[in-house]
């Protein structure tokens, strides 16, 4: 299972770096969200898969009984996924009005502020 | 107590100030006035936090009380009371600033509600002992960040912010992979934890690959050379006002954040990690300040500036030395105040001028003599000259270098602070000394400031031009606090102690050890590197 959750990570991976390195500045948006997915695929992976229980202590007492999951990096994920959905959100909207200001979506032709 | 109040409430009162800005939307006043009580509320926080740390050490606040490796912990020790407390002051001079400086319709758009964001979030990453909650409190910084470079929606700040925003992104993206790993590798993700379980890992390159994500993560946001491209392309953008407080404060998170990662986690492989850092350090220097000479724009010539001097605080970091790293924190403390100071300045000539560009204006010292003096302390005490704050700062940098015999970065630092000093003279020459070109705008009047303009514009700018002539005069006492910066910092052992009291001992000989039976009592969870596979 690990090494199938390996591959999908790298591969998502190489297909948000290739996205971004594209001209066109939706592709460039695409590139972003495939990468953020990347990386939330790897803390998951790297947290450790098992197949256990929910990590939840039955009343009176300090352990859990059984091998459970670790809910820590599913935690991290949850936050990590609200976070890269507003940025995205935000550069979405970003990217339309540049669209709409400069009425043109290819990188090559934002120019004027590099030196 | 009063520790715990004080240690949240940098984070707490911008937090505040923003609600009650949201519940005075529609007047414009009020959010000028309760933008500049929230700021000075903060700095009056801040200056309450240096002292008690200075008093009993550092303070830690587990939030909620959970133990410390499983809840959320906020640290405070010298070096984040320091930067909290310059944050404070910039916003103060800032939000001052901007109430002449920022346009009605950019304050409708909530301006000031955003500015104490940013300033939530830039506190949070000051405070916290925690890698996660560092990166939710960066993200916090960047979205207020973004939302303020493109406020107005010009065209130059959009296609700014497609590359500021861009890079951002990315760099997150790598940092979280970087959290994902380390936790794989630890099992943890407090910075006091990890520093301990990271001593453990001496044989593989598993700490090396760590600190190389590190490293490009915080290195991107800190503006680092081969990473700081997006800095000069976006910081001219935006209003004065809003590129002086990205200037003081944004890129400083990322070299806090470098300064915490390599003197408390990475600090195993010392002859690779801080090798490197030396390297960059050098390159950044001599990148930034070669792009400053070939800009012809004052925002732009001190874009790059930042870039150059962003080096200056690393080398003090990879030299790894008491001195060189008391250095590093002088070199902070110097630089927010006076590239804060320096891009308000720029702000009040393009307003005079309604450009920033050095062909087209001119002859300001003969009809702002004020604004000529202030320019001219400020950028002298960013090339180094003395007796203003960058000349110590600099000397105890190169001092530094010479008692860890790196003679090669020297020797940099000395040549980018001639060329600084250069590039510095090529603004006082264009927009001061030379007479204004034809066609340029002229006063038109004996008196082109309101009372009200003079006090907004000049007032924030002599208060931190006063700041950096005082840290000059006395460079004793800030050069204690930086000394004792530096010694807290070289000694981990003092952050983990504090952090996590009740569950490691110290043996005789200073050695931390693990407790194993209250290590047992706290092992609720299982550990990810164990039988879970």
């Amino acid at each position: 299972m690990e090494i199938v959750l390996a591959i999908t990570v790298g591969g998502l991976y190489a297909a948000g770096i290739y996205m971004m390195l594209r001209r066109s500045v939706v592709k460039l948006l695409i590139g972003l969200g495939l990468l953020s997915h990347a990386a939330n695929l790897l803390i998951f992976t790297a947290g450790g898969i098992v197949r256990g229980h929910v990590p939840v202590i039955p009343a009176g007492e300090t352990q859990p009984l059984t091998q459970v999951a670790d809910p820590l990096p599913q935690a991290l994920i949850l936050t990590a996924i609200v976070i890269s959905f507003a940025v995205l959100a935000f550069a979405l909207v970003l990217v339309y009005r540049t669209y709409q200001t400069l009425g043109t979506d290819d990188l090559d032709q934002l120019r004027a502020t590099d030196t | 107590m009063i520790e715990q109040v004080a240690i949240i409430l940098p984070i707490v009162l911008p937090l505040a100030t923003m609600a009650v800005l949201l519940l005075v939307w529609k007047s414009i006043a009020a959010q000028k006035v309760i933008g500049v009580i929230g700021s000075t509320l903060l700095m009056a926080s801040a200056a309450a936090l240096i002292c008690l740390v200075n008093r009993d050490g550092m303070i830690v606040l587990q939030v909620g009380s959970w133990p410390a490796p499983f809840g959320i912990t906020l640290v405070a020790d010298r070096l984040s009371s320091i930067m909290v407390m310059l944050a404070g002051l910039m916003v103060f001079a800032v939000s001052i600033y901007s109430l002449v400086m920022i346009d009605d319709r950019r304050v409708d758009f909530g301006f000031h509600p955003l500015v104490q964001l940013l300033l939530m979030g830039v506190c949070g990453a000051f405070l916290t002992g925690d890698l996660f909650n560092l990166y939710v409190w960066f993200e916090v910084m960047l979205i207020a960040s973004f939302v303020l470079l493109t406020l107005g929606g010009e065209r130059g700040q959009l296609e700014g912010a497609i590359k500021y925003v861009t890079l951002n992104l990315i760099s997150s993206a790598v940092f979280l992979a970087a959290i994902g790993v380390i936790y794989a590798a630890t099992g943890t993700l407090n910075m006091a934890d990890l520093a301990l379980k990271l001593r453990s890992f001496t044989d593989d390159g598993t700490v090396s690959v760590l600190a190389m994500l590190f490293l490009i993560a915080f290195g991107t946001k800190a503006a680092v050379f081969p990473l700081f491209f997006w800095l000069p392309a976006s910081y001219h953008t935006p209003p004065a006002a809003v590129s002086a407080i990205f200037a003081g404060l944004l890129t400083k998170v990322g070299v806090y954040s470098l300064i915490r990662a390599f003197t408390l986690l990475f600090v195993t492989d010392l002859e690779f990690t801080h090798n490197l850092l030396l390297l960059i350090a050098g390159l950044t220097m001599v990148t930034g300040v070669l792009g400053a000479m070939a800009q012809s724009e004052i925002r732009r010539i001190l874009s790059f500036h930042i870039v150059s001097q962003i080096g200056y605080m690393l080398m003090g970091l990879a030299l790894y030395t008491p001195l060189a790293l008391a250095g590093s924190v002088f070199y902070i403390i110097h630089h927010i105040v006076v590239k804060t100071n320096l891009f308000l300045i720029a702000g009040i000539i393009e307003r005079r001028f309604g450009t920033g560009r050095l062909a087209e204006i001119g002859g300001l010292y003969r009809s702002a003599p004020v604004l000529a003096t202030l320019f001219f302390l400020s950028a002298m005490s960013l090339a180094g000259v003395p007796p203003l704050s960058g000349f110590f700062a600099k000397l105890t940098l190169i001092r530094g270098g010479l008692e860890a015999e790196g003679y090669a970065i020297v020797v940099v630092a000395l040549a980018v602070s001639l060329l600084t000093l250069f590039s510095m003279t090529k603004i006082w020459a264009e927009a001061f000394w030379k007479p204004a070109p034809e066609g340029a705008a002229t006063e038109t009047s004996q008196n082109p400031y309101t009372m009200f303009e003079r006090l907004s514009l000049f007032g924030p700018t002599l208060l931190l031009v006063t700041i950096t002539v005082g840290i000059g005069v006395m460079a004793g006492p800030v050069m204690n606090a930086s000394m004792a910066t530096a010694e807290q910092l070289l000694d981990p052992d003092i952050y983990i102690q504090a952090v996590l009291p009740d569950q490691y001992l110290i043996e005789s000989e200073g050695d931390l050890l693990i407790d194993d039976s209250t290590s047992e009592a706290h092992g609720l969870l299982p550990s990810p590197r164990g039988e879970t596979h």
